[in-house]
C-alpha cells in the first residue's frame, strides 16, 4: 500500500493480464483457542460497539423529543414529539437540499467513475514512452493538501462566470481522481490480456475494448469508486461554503451548518430541529452503506483509503 | 484495421507502427486527467505559489509584495495558535486512533462470524456526514447536560466544560475524532488476514507467548499497514476543517467568542482568511507553508519507516 504514499517506489508498471495479485486469504482464527476467551473477546467488543452506538441512538431519541426534553437524560424519545421533522421541513427548504445532494452527488460520483476508468484503461493496457512517470505523477498529485490548489481553483470557476452554480462542485471530477485511478487501474490488472488481445482479433477498436469489455468486467470496483464518491461529495462542507451563496442551491451538509447557526446557538436553541435536520442528513448515508456495504469494505480493505 | 492487428507482437524495444498508434491511443485515454492535471492542479499550484508573493483582494489586481506574507506568516500569532492547535491535535489524534484502531482489529480478527456485525457498527460513524459529527459532538460534550459528562459523573467524575474551557476545547475534538476510527480498523482487521497462520505456528513452537507473537509476527507483518495508516491519518489530520469549522466557527455568535481562538485550526484560518477577509496572497502563503510541513513530515515518516516497515518478497 505504500505506494500510495511514496511514488517513487513505483518501478516497472505491469499491463493487463502481467500480474496475477495473489490475495493468500486465511480462514478466521480456528477453534483452538479456549472458550472463555472467546466470550472475553466477544463481551470487549459488545462494550466497545454500546459506546460506538449511543451517540446514534441519543442523536435519533433527543431528534424525536419536544424541545425542553432534548437534554433529558435517558434513551426514550418520550415524550415523543415526530413533529420535530415537520417542522425542520416547515423551517428550511429541507427536500431542495436533499434533491440537490443527490443530484450534485451523482454527477460527482459518475463524473469521477467514468474518467477514472477512462485514463485507468490508458495506464492499464498500454505500453509508451513515460507511462511510469506519468502514473508516479498521479499518485504524487494525492499528497497535494487541497488548500494549495483551493484560491486558484475558486479564481478560475468565478473567471468562468460559475460561481453560485453548483458546477465547480463537481466538474472538477471530470477530468479523473488520482485515487481512482490508482485503484481502478489495480484491478484492471487482473483481468487477463487474453480477452482483449481476442476482441482485437474481431475487430474492436480501443474505445469499444474499454466500454464493451473493460468497463462491464470491472463493474464492482466501479461501484466502489461510484460510493466513495458519492459519500465524499454527500458529506463535503468546504466545496459549498466556497462556492455556494443562494441557500436554494445548498448541499445539504451546507444546508444543516444553517440550520446550526440558525436555529442552534444562533437563535432560540431549537436543538430539536438542528437534530431532526442531522437525521435527515446522516439517514441516507446509513442507507447508502448498508446497500453497498461489501463495495466499501472491499474499498478500504484494498486500497487502504480513510474514510 | 486488419494488418496492424495481424502483425507480429511488437518488440517492446523497437518503436514499431503498431507500437506508434498504440502510444497515440494510449495518450488519448490518458488526456483528460492531464489536463485536469495541468487546468486544476499544476497550474494553479504555480498560480498559488505566484499569488503568495502578491497582495491580491480578488477585486484589485494581483500587487508584488516580495517575501512580506511570509514574514507576516512567521510574526503572525493567530497563524502559531492555530498552527500549534493543529499539531497538538495530530499528535494526539493520530497514535491514539492507531493504537485503539488496532485493539478493535485484534479483537475482531478473533471473533469468528460475529465480525462483520461488529464491523458494520465501527464502520457507521464514518458514514456520517462531518457537519453532523461535529452537531452531534456539541450537543454529546454540553458541559452540563451532555452524555459524556453524564456518563463521566456515573463513575464520579466531575466533566470539564469540553465546549467553552480553552483548555479542554481540544481534548474534546481529539475525543470526537475518535468516534470515526472506522476505515482504521478495516485497514488493519484486512492486513492481520493476511498474516499467514503457519508463521503463528511456528512461533508457538519455538515457545513464544501472546505478547512475544504480537511482537516478532504480528507488528512485522502488519508493519506496512501501520506505517500507511500513520501518513494518511497525519496527513488528514493537519488539514482538519469541517467538524470544528461546523462546532465553533461561521456566525456571528460564536465567531470572535473565546473558545473560537481556542478551536482555530490551520486550515480553518487559511479559509477565514482567503474567503471571508479576502487575503487571498496571505492565504496562498499559508497554503504553501503547509505544503511545505506536509512534506517534510511526510518525508520524515518515510525516512523512518524504512528502519522499521517489513516488506514481505514483493513491493506493496
Amino acid at each position: 500500500m505504500s505506494t500510495t504514499v511514496s511514488p517513487g517506489a513505483v518501478t516497472a508498471a505491469p499491463e493487463i493480464g502481467a500480474a496475477a495479485p495473489a490475495a493468500r486469504r486465511l480462514p478466521a482464527e480456528d477453534g483452538r483457542r479456549p472458550r472463555w476467551q472467546r466470550v472475553l473477546f466477544v463481551a470487549a467488543l459488545v462494550g466497545a460497539a454500546v459506546i460506538f452506538m449511543l451517540p446514534f441512538v441519543w442523536l435519533i431519541s433527543a431528534s424525536l423529543r419536544p424541545r425542553e426534553y432534548v437534554f433529558a437524560p435517558g434513551f426514550l424519545p418520550t415524550p415523543f414529539a415526530p413533529d420535530n421533522y415537520a417542522e425542520a421541513w416547515r423551517a428550511v427548504p429541507l427536500v431542495t437540499w436533499l434533491l440537490n445532494s443527490v443530484v450534485v452527488g451523482s454527477a460527482a460520483a459518475g463524473a469521477v467513475t467514468i474518467s477514472s476508468a477512462w485514463v485507468a484503461f490508458g495506464f492499464a493496457y498500454f505500453r509508451f514512452p513515460g507511462r511510469n512517470l506519468l502514473f508516479g505523477l498521479v499518485l504524487a498529485t494525492m499528497m497535494l493538501p487541497f488548500a494549495v490548489t483551493m484560491i486558484p481553483t475558486y479564481l478560475i470557476w468565478s473567471k468562468l462566470g460559475l460561481t453560485d452554480t453548483q458546477v465547480p462542485l463537481w466538474a472538477g471530477n471530470l477530468f479523473g481522481s488520482a485515487f481512482y485511478i490508482f485503484l481502478l487501474r489495480q484491478f484492471l490488472l487482473s483481468l487477463p490480456r487474453e480477452y482483449f488481445e481476442a476482441a482485437r482479433v474481431d475487430g474492436a477498436s480501443y474505445p469499444q475494448l474499454f466500454w464493451k469489455l473493460a468497463f462491464p468486467l470491472i463493474r464492482p470496483a466501479l461501484l466502489v469508486a461510484f460510493v466513495f464518491e458519492f459519500k465524499a461529495s454527500w458529506t463535503d462542507l468546504l466545496k459549498p461554503l466556497i462556492y455556494l451563496r443562494n441557500e436554494q442551491l445548498y448541499t445539504l451538509p451546507r444546508g444543516l451548518k444553517v440550520v446550526l447557526d440558525r436555529f442552534g446557538y444562533g437563535g432560540e436553541q431549537q436543538w430539536e430541529v438542528v437534530l431532526a435536520g442531522s437525521v435527515i442528513a446522516t439517514v441516507p448515508m446509513i442507507i447508502l452503506f448498508f446497500l453497498a456495504q461489501r463495495h466499501f469494505v472491499e474499498g478500504i480493505a484494498t486500497s487502504g483509503r480513510k474514510g | 484495421m486488419a494488418t496492424t492487428v495481424s502483425a507480429p507482437a511488437p518488440g517492446r524495444r523497437r518503436r514499431t507502427p503498431l507500437a506508434r498508434r498504440e502510444a497515440r491511443w494510449a495518450y488519448l485515454f490518458l488526456a483528460p486527467w492531464i489536463v485536469g492535471f495541468l487546468v486544476f492542479q499544476a497550474g494553479p499550484m504555480i498560480a498559488s505559489a505566484w499569488l503568495s508573493f502578491t497582495e491580491y483582494d480578488v477585486i484589485n489586481p494581483p500587487e508584488y509584495t516580495g517575501l512580506d506574507n511570509y514574514r507576516e506568516l512567521m510574526a503572525d500569532p493567530q497563524v502559531a495558535r492555530s498552527l500549534g492547535n493543529t499539531v497538538y491535535y495530530t499528535t494526539l489524534h493520530v497514535p491514539l486512533v492507531m493504537a485503539i484502531s488496532l485493539g478493535l482489529a485484534l479483537l475482531l480478527k478473533r471473533v469468528g462470524r460475529l465480525q462483520g456485525f461488529f464491523r458494520t457498527v465501527f464502520y457507521l460513524p464514518v458514514m456520517t456526514p462531518a457537519v453532523a459529527v461535529g452537531i452531534l459532538f456539541l450537543l454529546l460534550l454540553n458541559t452540563q447536560d451532555g452524555l459524556i459528562n453524564r456518563a463521566l459523573g456515573l463513575v464520579g467524575i466531575d466533566g470539564p466544560s469540553w465546549t467553552t474551557d480553552p483548555d479542554w476545547v481540544l481534548p474534546g475534538i481529539v475525543l470526537m475524532s475518535l468516534w470515526s476510527l472506522g476505515s482504521t480498523v478495516i485497514i488493519y482487521l484486512a492486513a492481520l488476514q493476511n498474516v499467514p497462520r503457519d508463521l503463528y505456528e511456528a512461533a508457538d513452537l519455538d515457545g513464544a507467548g501472546a505478547w512475544a507473537r504480537f511482537r516478532h509476527v504480528t507488528v512485522p507483518l502488519i508493519s506496512g499497514s501501520l506505517f500507511f495508516t500513520l501518513i494518511v491519518n497525519t496527513i488528514a489530520s493537519l488539514q482538519m476543517f469541517t467538524e470544528v469549522y461546523t462546532m465553533y466557527f461561521g456566525n456571528r455568535q460564536t465567531a470572535g467568542s473565546f473558545n473560537s481562538d481556542a478551536a482555530s485550526f490551520y486550515v480553518i484560518h487559511l479559509f477565514q482568511e482567503a474567503f471571508q477577509f479576502l487575503h487571498m496572497g496571505f492565504a496562498s502563503a499559508m497554503a504553501w507553508l503547509l505544503f511545505v510541513i506536509i512534506l517534510v513530515i511526510t518525508v520524515v515518516q518515510v525516512r523512518l519507516s524504512n528502519r522499521f516497515v517489513y516488506y514481505e518478497g514483493e513491493e506493496r
